[in-house]
C-alpha cells in the first residue's frame, strides 16, 4: 500500500514537473503512442503517458481520441481529419485512405482516465470555461496523483469559483494526511461543499473501527460534525428546490398537454379523444422541420425548435379544422357520439402516422442550448430543456389569455361558452366561432406536442399516454376555465413529484388518481366553476 | 345503397373470401408458417422489425428452393399488442391455417398467454427475445437469451476491474413479470457475491412512464455514498427514450454511473440522440456492429430487403439481437424439418436438439439437446455516438442456457422438460 502511494506520488511529481516545464515540442515520441494499438490496458497506459508528457501535441492526440478520430494503421497511431489522415506523433499528412482505418475504441475505464488526463492538462488553460469544467471533472474524482496539480492550480488561479472547487478537491485528498492541522483545515474547507459524496466522506471520519475512531483527533471530529451539518443544510435546500422544480416541470407539461383540451372540451363541450393525436401531429411537424433544417440550413440547426413553433401550431390546427368541418360539426350536442367518433379519428391518425413514418420512434435531438443543465448543488441539476419548457408553457398561456380576453374572437368564444343560444341571438356566428375555437385548441395541442418532443418519445402512439392526464387536469380544474387548468396542472405536477419521492412512481400514480376521484365526488364542478346562469344548467 | 343490398353485398364478398382462401393457398406444394408479431399498438415499435426479418428469411429460403422442395408460405397476423388477442391469433394460426410452426411474441406476458394454446393444439412456437427464464415448454423453442446468457454476465462485467468495479447497484425496471423476475435473480446473485441489501436499490415504473426526474435524482443521491455505483435497467419499450434523455441532461455520465440495459438495442436507440449516452452499456448476444462475414451479409440482406419492400426510413434500418434470433430460429426449424423429413410437431421437436447454424453473431450456435434453448455467446457493448455499440467484452464461446436460474431456490429439481 505504502509503495503504491509512493509510486503515485512519484508519478504525480513527475506529472507536475513536466507540466511546469512542458516545452512546445515539434513532435511527440512515437513510442508514447504505441499503446493505442494494444488492448484497453495499453490504451490507458498511453493516455497516462501523454498526460505526463503534456504539451499541445499531447492535447491534440487526446482531443482526437475523445472525438473518436484517433485510429491505428499497421501499429501506427493516426488522426483522421476529414478525408486526410495524419500521423499522430508528427502531425504530417499521410498517403492513406480514411476508409480502412481501425478507430481506437474506449471503454468507461479508459474514458475516465482520458477525462482526467485531459482535465489535468486543461486546468492550466487560458480559457476560464475550460478551467472550470476541468476543475469540476477532477473534483468529482480526485486521487492522490492529482494533489500537486491542484496545488499548482491553486497557486496560479485567480477565479474564486474555480479556486473553491480545486481547494475542496485538494481537501478531500488531504483528509488522509498524517498531520492533524492539515486535516482540520481540510475538514473546514469541505464544510463549504454541497456534495453528498463529501458528506459521506466526512461521516466516515466519525465512525469507530476496532474500537478506535477513524479520526483520532477530537477537534477534527468536532469540525467534521459542524461541516456535515452545513452540508446537510445545503443539500436539503437544494433537494426541496429540485423537487419543486420537477413538480413545476411536470405541471408545465401537463398544462401544455391539457390547455388545448381546456378550450375544446371546456369551451365547446366536445370530448375530443383524438386530442393526444394532435399532440402527435405537433411533434411530427417538429420532426419534419428538423429534417428540413438538417438538409437545407445545417448551420441554424440549433434553432429548428423556434422555427417549428408556427409549423406545429398550424399543422395541428389544420387537422383540427378538418376534423371539425368533416365530422364533429354534425355531432354537436351528442357527446357520446362525438366521443366515439373522435376515438375513431384518433385510431385513424395513429395508423396514418404508422404507415407514413413507420412504427419506430423518431429521433429529435435537443438543440445544444437545450442540452445539459444548471447544477444547483451536487446531485440536483435543473435541465435546460425543462426550464425552456416551463417558460414556453407560460408563453403559450399568456398568448391564449390575451386571445381570450383582449380579442373579439375571444369575446365571442366566451359568449358562446356561457350561453350559446343567446350568443347566437345577438348575432355571434356560432358555427364559425366553433370552428375557430376548435382550430385554436388543436393548434395549442400541436404546441404541446412540440414541447413534448424535446423530453419524451415521438412515435405514432405518443398521444395516448397523455390523453388521460389531460382530461384529469381539465376535469380537476373545472370545465370552461383556463385558470382552473393552470392550477390543476401545477398542483398535480407538484403533488405527484412529492408523492413519487416518498412512495415511488407506481404508488404515486395510484394515489393521484384516487385523490382526483375523491375530489370530483366532493366537488364535481372542479376547482373553479363558472358563475352565473348557463344555457345548459 | 339500401340496407338489403348492403347485406347482400356483404354476404357475397364474405363467401368469395371464404372460397378464395383455400384456392389461393395451394395446400399441396407449400408449407405454411405463422408470424405472430404486433404490427400496431405499443409493441409495434419493436415487433414490426421481427416480422420484416422473418419475411426476409422466408423469401431467402424460398429463393434457394424452399424446405424439402416445397415453398414456404408466410401467414402474417397482427395481435395488436393485446395479450389475449395473441392467444386468439395463435389458435387461428395453428387450428385454422394449420401452420407448421409459428415465429412470434416479444413480451413475456404475450408468450405466457399463447403457451396454453400451443400445448393444447401441439403446435410449435419459436420465441426470439431475451427473457427471464423460469419456464420450459415442450412446444416452445427459445432462441433469445436466458438470464445466465445476458443478465448475469453483464453484472459480472460491472463488478470486474475492467467494467469499473461497481459495489452498489440500482435495479431499475418497468413494473411487470420480466423485470421483477430478473431483478429477483440478480438480487440473489449479488448477495451470493457479498453485496449487502443496503447497497441495492430497486425501483419500478409503470409501462409508458415518461417523467424520470425523481428517479434520476434518487440514483444520484444513492451513487453519492462513496462506493462505485452502476444501474441495471430492465426498462422496456417507450419509457427508455425519456429515461435516457433525462440521464443525459442531468449530467449522469457513463464514467460516473454506467447504466447497463437488457432491453435497449439498436432499434430502441433510433429514437434517441445518443451523444450524451456514449459509454452506457447493453448486454446482448448479437450487435449490428460485429465484424464477421455472416453479419455483413445479414445486415446487407436486411437493408436490401427493406429498400425493396418500401419499409419506412429504409436507408437507416438497423438489425438487432431479437432479429438475429428470429433469423437463426427459422433456419433451425428448416434444418430440423429436413432432418425429420416431416413437419409433424413431435418429429420436428425431436430433430431440433443438436441443430447448428452459423449465425451473424460470429459463432456457430447449437440448439441444446434437452432444454430448447440456444447456446449463445454474450457480448457487452458500449453506446457510440451514432447509436451503434462498441463491443467491450465478450465470452470466448457460446454458453449453455440455464432457464431455471440456480439463484432462485427450489429450481434444482426442474432442469428438464
Amino acid at each position: 500500500m505504502f509503495r503504491l502511494t509512493l509510486m503515485k506520488r512519484i508519478f504525480g511529481v513527475a506529472l507536475l514537473l513536466t507540466l511546469l516545464v512542458a516545452p512546445a515540442r515539434a513532435a511527440l515520441d512515437p513510442s508514447l503512442l504505441a499503446g493505442f494499438a494494444g488492448d484497453f490496458q495499453g490504451r490507458m497506459a498511453a493516455i497516462e503517458a501523454l498526460g505526463v508528457a503534456g504539451g499541445d501535441d499531447a492535447r491534440r492526440v487526446l482531443d482526437a481520441l475523445e472525438a473518436g478520430r484517433l485510429g491505428v494503421v499497421a501499429g501506427r497511431a493516426v488522426i483522421v481529419d476529414g478525408d486526410t489522415v495524419r500521423d499522430a506523433a508528427s502531425g504530417e499528412a499521410l498517403d492513406q485512405g480514411a476508409g480502412d482505418i481501425e478507430l481506437v475504441t474506449l471503454n468507461n475505464r479508459v474514458r475516465r482516465t482520458l477525462a482526467n488526463a485531459r482535465a489535468a492538462l486543461a486546468l492550466t488553460s487560458a480559457d476560464r470555461a475550460e478551467r472550470l469544467s476541468a476543475a469540476i471533472t477532477l473534483g468529482d474524482n480526485p486521487n492522490e496523483t492529482l494533489l500537486p496539480v491542484f496545488d499548482r492550480a491553486l497557486a496560479a488561479e485567480t477565479d474564486e469559483e474555480i479556486r473553491g472547487i480545486v481547494a475542496r478537491a485538494a481537501a478531500r485528498i488531504k483528509l488522509a494526511s498524517p498531520d492533524p492541522l492539515t486535516r482540520l483545515r481540510a475538514v473546514r474547507a469541505l464544510g463549504e461543499s454541497s456534495d453528498p459524496a463529501v458528506k459521506n466522506l466526512l461521516e466516515g471520519l466519525l465512525q469507530k473501527r476496532d474500537g478506535n475512531w477513524v479520526e483520532p483527533h477530537p477537534e477534527v471530529r468536532t469540525a467534521a460534525k459542524l461541516a456535515i451539518d452545513d452540508i446537510e443544510g445545503r443539500i436539503a435546500i437544494a433537494e426541496s428546490v429540485g423537487t419543486v422544480f420537477s413538480g413545476l416541470s411536470l405541471g408545465s407539461i401537463l398544462l401544455l398537454a391539457a390547455l388545448g383540451l381546456a378550450i375544446t372540451y371546456g369551451v365547446m363541450g366536445v370530448i375530443n379523444m383524438a386530442h393526444g393525436e394532435l399532440l402527435m401531429v405537433g411533434a411530427y411537424a417538429t420532426f419534419l422541420v428538423q429534417g428540413l433544417f438538417r438538409s437545407y440550413l445545417p448551420a441554424y440547426l440549433d434553432w429548428y425548435v423556434a422555427a417549428a413553433i408556427p409549423v406545429a401550431f398550424l399543422s395541428a390546427a389544420l387537422v383540427g379544422v378538418a376534423m371539425e368541418r368533416l365530422v364533429l360539426r354534425h355531432l354537436y350536442g351528442r357527446p357520446l357520439e362525438s366521443l366515439l367518433a373522435t376515438w375513431g379519428l384518433s385510431l385513424v391518425l395513429i395508423q396514418a402516422a404508422r404507415v407514413i413514418f413507420g412504427p419506430q420512434n423518431l429521433e429529435l435531438a435537443n438543440p445544444s442550448w437545450m442540452s445539459g443543465g444548471v447544477e444547483l448543488a451536487a446531485g440536483v441539476v435543473l435541465p435546460y430543456n425543462r426550464i425552456v419548457i416551463i417558460g414556453f408553457a407560460v408563453f403559450v398561456l399568456v398568448l391564449i389569455w390575451l386571445m381570450m380576453q383582449k380579442t373579439r374572437l375571444g369575446m365571442f368564444v366566451r359568449a358562446v361558452t356561457q350561453n350559446r343560444p343567446m350568443a347566437g341571438c345577438v348575432g355571434v356566428p356560432t358555427a364559425r366561432v366553433d370552428t375557430l375555437a376548435f382550430a385554436i385548441g388543436c393548434g395549442v395541442a400541436g404546441l404541446g406536442g412540440l414541447a413534448l418532443s424535446q423530453i419524451a418519445n415521438v412515435g405514432p402512439a405518443m398521444g395516448t399516454g397523455y390523453i388521460v392526464d389531460a382530461f384529469m387536469v381539465v376535469v380537476l380544474g373545472g370545465v370552461g376555465q383556463l385558470a382552473g387548468a393552470v392550477w390543476a396542472a401545477l398542483g398535480l405536477g407538484i403533488v405527484s413529484k412529492f408523492l413519487e419521492g416518498w412512495a415511488g412512481a407506481v404508488i404515486a400514480k395510484i394515489l393521484v388518481l384516487v385523490f382526483i376521484i375523491v375530489f370530483i365526488q366532493k366537488r364535481p364542478q372542479g376547482i373553479f366553476a363558472l358563475k352565473g346562469r348557463f344555457a345548459d344548467s | 345503397m339500401n340496407r338489403r343490398n348492403f347485406v347482400k353485398a356483404l354476404t357475397l364478398s364474405a363467401s368469395i373470401a371464404a372460397i378464395g382462401l383455400p384456392v389461393g393457398a395451394h395446400a399441396a406444394d407449400t408449407i405454411k408458417v405463422g408470424i405472430l408479431h404486433s404490427l400496431s399498438g405499443t409493441m409495434a415499435i419493436s415487433e414490426t422489425a421481427l416480422k420484416n426479418v422473418a419475411l426476409m428469411t422466408i423469401e431467402e429460403i424460398n429463393a434457394k428452393g424452399g424446405v424439402m422442395g416445397k415453398k414456404l408460405e408466410p401467414v402474417v397476423v397482427d395481435p395488436a399488442s393485446n395479450w389475449p388477442l395473441f392467444a386468439e391469433k395463435a389458435r387461428q394460426l395453428v387450428a385454422q391455417d394449420k401452420v407448421a410452426a409459428v415465429f412470434g411474441c416479444w413480451t413475456s406476458v404475450s408468450r405466457k398467454s399463447v403457451n396454453p394454446v400451443f400445448k393444447e393444439l401441439n403446435g410449435l412456437l419459436f420465441y426470439p427475445v431475451q427473457y427471464e427464464g423460469e419456464e420450459l415448454e415442450k412446444n416452445v423453442f427459445y432462441t433469445g437469451a436466458a438470464p445466465n446468457q445476458q443478465a448475469i454476465p453483464a453484472v459480472e462485467y460491472l463488478m470486474s476491474e475492467e467494467g469499473g468495479a461497481a459495489k452498489r447497484f440500482v435495479l431499475l425496471g418497468t413494473d411487470y413479470v420480466y423485470p421483477r423476475t430478473t431483478n429477483k435473480i440478480l438480487r440473489a446473485f449479488l448477495k451470493s457475491k457479498g453485496v449487502a441489501d443496503a447497497d441495492i436499490m430497486e425501483d419500478y415504473t409503470p409501462f409508458g412512464h415518461s417523467d424520470y426526474q425523481t428517479i434520476i435524482a434518487n440514483i444520484k443521491k444513492f451513487a453519492a455514498a462513496g462506493k462505485k455505483t452502476a444501474v441495471i435497467s430492465t426498462i422496456n419499450g417507450d419509457s427508455n427514450v425519456p429515461f435516457y434523455k433525462e440521464l443525459g441532461n442531468a449530467g449522469l455520465k457513463a464514467t460516473d454511473v454506467p447504466v447497463v440495459a437488457f432491453s435497449v438495442g439498436e432499434e430502441e436507440l433510433r429514437g434517441v440522440d445518443t451523444k450524451p449516452l456514449v459509454g452506457h452499456l447493453a448486454a446482448w448476444n448479437y450487435f449490428m456492429s460485429l465484424k464477421n462475414p455472416e453479419n455483413a451479409a445479414f445486415v446487407k440482406k436486411y437493408r436490401d430487403w427493406a429498400k425493396k419492400n418500401g419499409v419506412p426510413n429504409a436507408d437507416t434500418v438497423v438489425t438487432n439481437d431479437p432479429m438475429e434470433a428470429t433469423y437463426v430460429g427459422i433456419y433451425m426449424w428448416k434444418q430440423a424439418v429436413e432432418k425429420a423429413k416431416s413437419t409433424d410437431t413431435d418429429k420436428v421437436i425431436a430433430a431440433l436438439g443438436g441443430q447448428t447454424v452459423k449465425a451473424p453473431s460470429g459463432f456457430t450456435l447449437t440448439m441444446d439437446k434437452t432444454n430448447h434453448h440456444l447456446h449463445k455467446p454474450v457480448y457487452i457493448g458500449e453506446v457510440r455516438g451514432d447509436g451503434q455499440f462498441d463491443v467491450v467484452w465478450k465470452t470466448k464461446e457460446p454458453i449453455r442456457a440455464q432457464p431455471w436460474s440456480p439463484f432462485i431456490p427450489g429450481n434444482e429439481s426442474k432442469q428438464g422438460i
